[in-house]
């Protein structure tokens, strides 16, 4: 409860804290808050589940819990999907629910300012513009903020059984 | 009282236990043969009445259930000790008076004000009745009381509530003598002395002692009281209870011999000739009155001979006493063990929390296993074999923690005398209600789910399946219906029955409507296939809807909720001996028998329960029936043949079905074979919910983790059925 006040707190006074991760060549920030850890990529320990959307890898034991896996590039239709060293998984803690994404890469954890973030243009990015809340700037680098419990929720995922989806 | 203490941390205690009491009053009171009430029960009755009053008395902030329960209490009081004669509409207003009870409770631990119009009205009833037996019933003195300075009745009629007791059964006197010689030496009694006390205050502390052990003694002197009570309640109990009257400061408790044997101050008043002519018995404190009037009580046999028949008369009478109070201090033994030490109230989320976590140390320890499988043996001797002992520990460590988990069905069983009472007498049908095997017990997530379908489906049986009198007398049946609960453990699965001795099913008008709804039926469909179709959603037969049944929306309801709780339900019917209606259920959602298999790279399970054989194909077994169709002849019987490949579509999988293995999966009355690549083994799976994280997947009911820690899923033999079914031409 604290924990939350504190943090919306030191999100007005002094911005907002992401985890920076990369699918192809861009790099997406998500709330950090969201973020419950992240893990290697092991093809191993995902279990894969018949008949569901390819981007839907399967599910994984994270320590007795069922998680789904979901591979974000898969989704986005990116061309290179490999499975390498430096790929990884986030687990994500979504409205009481635990998520797996899979990208190419977790960079770094970044506070943004809110004087670093600009509105979200209205074109081509991975995701529909629907789901970002807007461009923050670092230096050179773009990232693009994504709000990550409204897209993993969304329809369009289709993670969430149709009426649970509040 | 002391002050100072905030009392609404103990109000959900109290409301739980309020409507524990509550129920297991209904229960009585439902139980009670009301020509021949039982003593016991009727006490019960009264204790669980007296508790709520006591607890809501205490808080002092929940009036109406306080004075409710006060009236009921007085009426329950006159009943036990024979003043009043029970009535079935006593009963009806009891049983009333709880649901008005049952709902005041409910608006308190909601922190509402309860219905002032059903207490008013409640109230009104058992004033009503209470007049009654100033009217009607025997003269008792001290009763000559309105419901105003009833206030301080009813702890006068506490205390004289032992002696009341043989009346209505009338003990032999010479067993009295024995029992209270007997216990007045052995350990010394507890000598509770309370000082500075109101006159008021006074009845019902007495009240009080009576409840919670055998008052020996009582004595006044003044503005304080002393009592010898012999109990087996902690020391530290009573004067717990005595604060909420007095002040703990008030009151002093040693051990000390009585002096005498049973006295009570009624016996005292009834034998004023005896106190004259008996010599008192050497006592500790100066109590001349009540310690002679003891006398007769504990030397019965000896003086009643020697006095004049005047003089005899009022012996009996307080030699009576002691063989109920005898009586229930050894009764209060058992009821003090069960409610006091053998039990502990714990939340459900507690428990769960540990089948989980024993859940992942059996998964842990089937990962240790497997590691450890590759070490030698010879080197890793203790290393292994303290494996070894971890394996069974943690086995019977989850078998134990599964058990708290398990209901008896009583649980679910004794709310039924209730509905089925009611339900009958709306439909003005006579129905009795027999159950069976309620000592069956079953996970409790599944048992708070079985009572909804349960309830409807007996409402189903009285409000059609069973007929009314007249009818049954046309029929040679007798008047008084039969509806039967029962329930058993058959395998790894319970089974529910629901039977009525009623019409059973009308095949006709079934048949009819099946027709007029669409159903690809007609007259020749068997009655297996047909009687199914009333689980059809919106399928009711009832001419009319009653307030019972007959809106064919519940029997549809029913059927998902088995369902979805893993189970099936199969119906039973004949032409005018009535109809069954089984319900099958897993015992458990938390942990399943299964059999692994493997498919390709993946690994499956089967619930074991489902799995009726396996075996390899031959050539000749197998027979095509279109291109894409096939069955497998198994013993004269052609089962629909399924391939999981195909169903999960699992690359590397073996498509030669001669090289493959079939399993025959059985679900309902339905067989049919699944083709796997091989058999891995049989063990016990802790179930994991997919839903959590992700969604139902078709095809698959759960998931389970494999000692290697990876996912494997756990195949939903229901539904592949459903699509065996589909693919299965109409003449096989």
């Amino acid at each position: 409860m604290s924990y939350q006040v504190d943090a919306q707190k030191t999100s007005e006074t002094t911005g907002q804290e992401y985890l920076i991760f990369t699918l192809a060549a861009q790099e997406y920030g998500i709330d950090i808050l969201k973020v419950q850890e992240i893990r290697g990529y092991d093809a191993q320990t995902v279990t894969r589940i018949a008949n569901v959307p390819p981007f839907v890898k399967g599910v994984t034991n994270l320590r007795g819990v069922i998680v789904p896996i979901v591979d974000m590039r898969i989704k986005f239709n990116l061309a290179n999907v490999e499975y390498d060293h430096q790929t990884v998984v986030v687990i994500l803690n979504l409205k009481s629910r635990v998520v797996g994404i899979v990208v190419d890469g977790v960079s770094d954890v970044l506070m943004l300012q809110k004087s670093q973030v600009s509105a979200a243009p209205q074109f081509g990015t991975a995701f529909s513009t629907e789901y970002l809340t807007g461009i923050g700037t670092v230096g050179d680098r773009m990232l693009i903020l994504v709000d990550i419990e409204k897209l993993m929720t969304s329809e369009e995922m289709a993670l969430v059984e149709a009426a649970a989806a509040v | 009282m002391s002050a100072g203490v905030d009392l609404s941390q103990f109000f959900d205690t109290f409301f739980d236990e309020a409507d524990e009491l509550l129920n297991d009053m209904e229960q009585l009171l439902l139980s009670l043969d009301i020509d021949n009430p039982d003593i016991d029960q009727l006490n019960g009755i009264f204790r669980a009445a007296h508790s709520i009053k006591g607890g809501a008395g205490t808080f002092g902030c929940f009036g109406m259930l306080a004075d409710t329960t006060h009236l009921l209490e007085n009426l329950l009081d006159y009943i036990r000790r024979g003043e009043m004669t029970l009535r079935k509409d006593m009963i009806d207003l009891f049983l009333e008076t709880k649901d008005v009870l049952m709902d005041q409770v409910a608006a308190y631990r909601n922190q509402q004000e309860p219905s002032q119009e059903a207490y008013d009205r409640i109230c009104a009833q058992l004033r009503t009745l209470a007049e009654e037996r100033l009217t009607g019933g025997q003269a008792a003195p001290a009763a000559a009381a309105a419901p105003a300075p009833a206030a301080a009745q009813p702890a006068a009629a506490q205390a004289q509530a032992a002696p009341a007791e043989p009346q209505a059964q009338p003990a032999p006197a010479v067993q009295a003598p024995v029992q209270a010689t007997a216990a007045a030496p052995g350990n010394l009694p507890m000598k509770i002395q309370v000082t500075r006390i109101k006159e008021s205050d006074m009845l019902s502390l007495a009240a009080e002692m009576a409840l919670m052990g055998e008052v020996l003694h009582e004595e006044r002197q003044g503005d304080s009281i002393t009592f010898w009570l012999k109990t087996s309640t902690a020391e530290a109990d009573i004067v717990a209870v005595c604060c909420f009257i007095v002040n703990d400061d008030q009151v002093k408790v040693s051990y000390e011999a009585a002096p005498g044997g049973q006295a009570l101050p009624a016996a005292a008043a009834a034998a004023p000739e005896v106190t004259a002519s008996s010599p008192a018995p050497a006592t500790p404190t100066p109590a001349p009155a009540p310690a002679a009037a003891a006398q007769p009580s504990a030397q019965a046999t000896a003086p009643a001979p020697a006095a004049e028949s005047a003089a005899a008369k009022p012996a009996e009478k307080p030699a009576a006493p002691a063989k109920p109070a005898a009586k229930s201090s050894a009764a209060s033994i058992p009821t003090g063990g069960s409610s006091g030490s053998s039990t502990i109230r714990v939340g459900v989320e507690k428990v769960d929390q540990i089948i989980n976590l024993v859940g992942e140390l059996v998964i842990t320890q089937a990962m240790l296993v497997q590691t450890a499988s590759t070490l030698d043996p010879v080197l890793h001797d203790r290393l292994l074999n303290g494996i070894e002992q971890l394996d069974r520990n943690a086995r019977d460590l989850q078998e134990a923690v599964m058990s708290i988990r398990m209901v008896p069905m009583d649980y679910v069983f004794s709310r039924f005398p209730r509905v089925v009472r009611e339900a009958a007498a709306k439909m003005g049908k006579n129905i009795k209600l027999v159950t069976q095997g309620a000592a069956t017990e079953l996970d409790k997530s599944l048992i708070e789910r079985i009572i909804d379908p349960l309830t409807h489906l007996v409402r189903n049986s009285i409000d059609h399946g069973v007929e009314t009198p007249e009818r049954r007398m046309e029929v040679g049946k007798s008047p008084e219906g039969t509806i039967t609960m029962a329930a058993q453990h058959h395998g790894g699965q319970i089974v529910i029955e629901v039977r009525d001795d009623g019409a059973g099913l009308n095949r006709e008008k079934i048949l009819k409507k099946a027709m007029s709804q669409g159903f690809p039926v007609n007259e020749n469909t068997p009655d297996e296939e047909l009687w199914p179709l009333i689980f059809a959603p919106g399928f009711s037969t009832a001419e009319q809807v009653t307030e019972i049944s007959g809106r064919g929306v519940g029997m549809d309801v029913v059927r998902r909720n088995i369902q979805g709780m893993g189970g099936h339900i199969q119906i039973f019917s004949r032409a005018g001996e009535g109809s069954t209606i089984r319900i099958v259920l897993p015992l458990t959602l938390a942990i399943l028998d299964g059999m692994s298999v493997r498919v390709g790279e993946e690994t499956f399970i089967l619930p074991l329960s489902n799995v009726t054989e396996s075996l390899q194909p031959t050539k000749e077994q197998i027979h095509s029936i279109s291109e894409t169709e096939k069955v497998l002849q198994v013993r004269g019987d052609y089962l629909p043949l399924v391939a999981l490949h195909e169903v999960f579509d699992v690359a590397n999988a073996e498509t030669e079905i001669t090289r493959a293995i079939a399993v025959i999966l059985q679900v309902q009355d339905v067989r049919f074979a699944l083709l796997v690549d091989h058999l891995v083994g049989q063990h016990q799976v802790v179930v994991k919910n997919l839903e959590a994280n992700y969604k139902k997947i078709p095809g698959v009911s759960a998931a389970t983790i494999l000692g290697d820690g990876s996912v494997a899923l756990i195949v939903d033999v229901f539904a592949l059925m459903q699509t065996s079914q589909n693919q299965r031409p109409a003449t096989v």
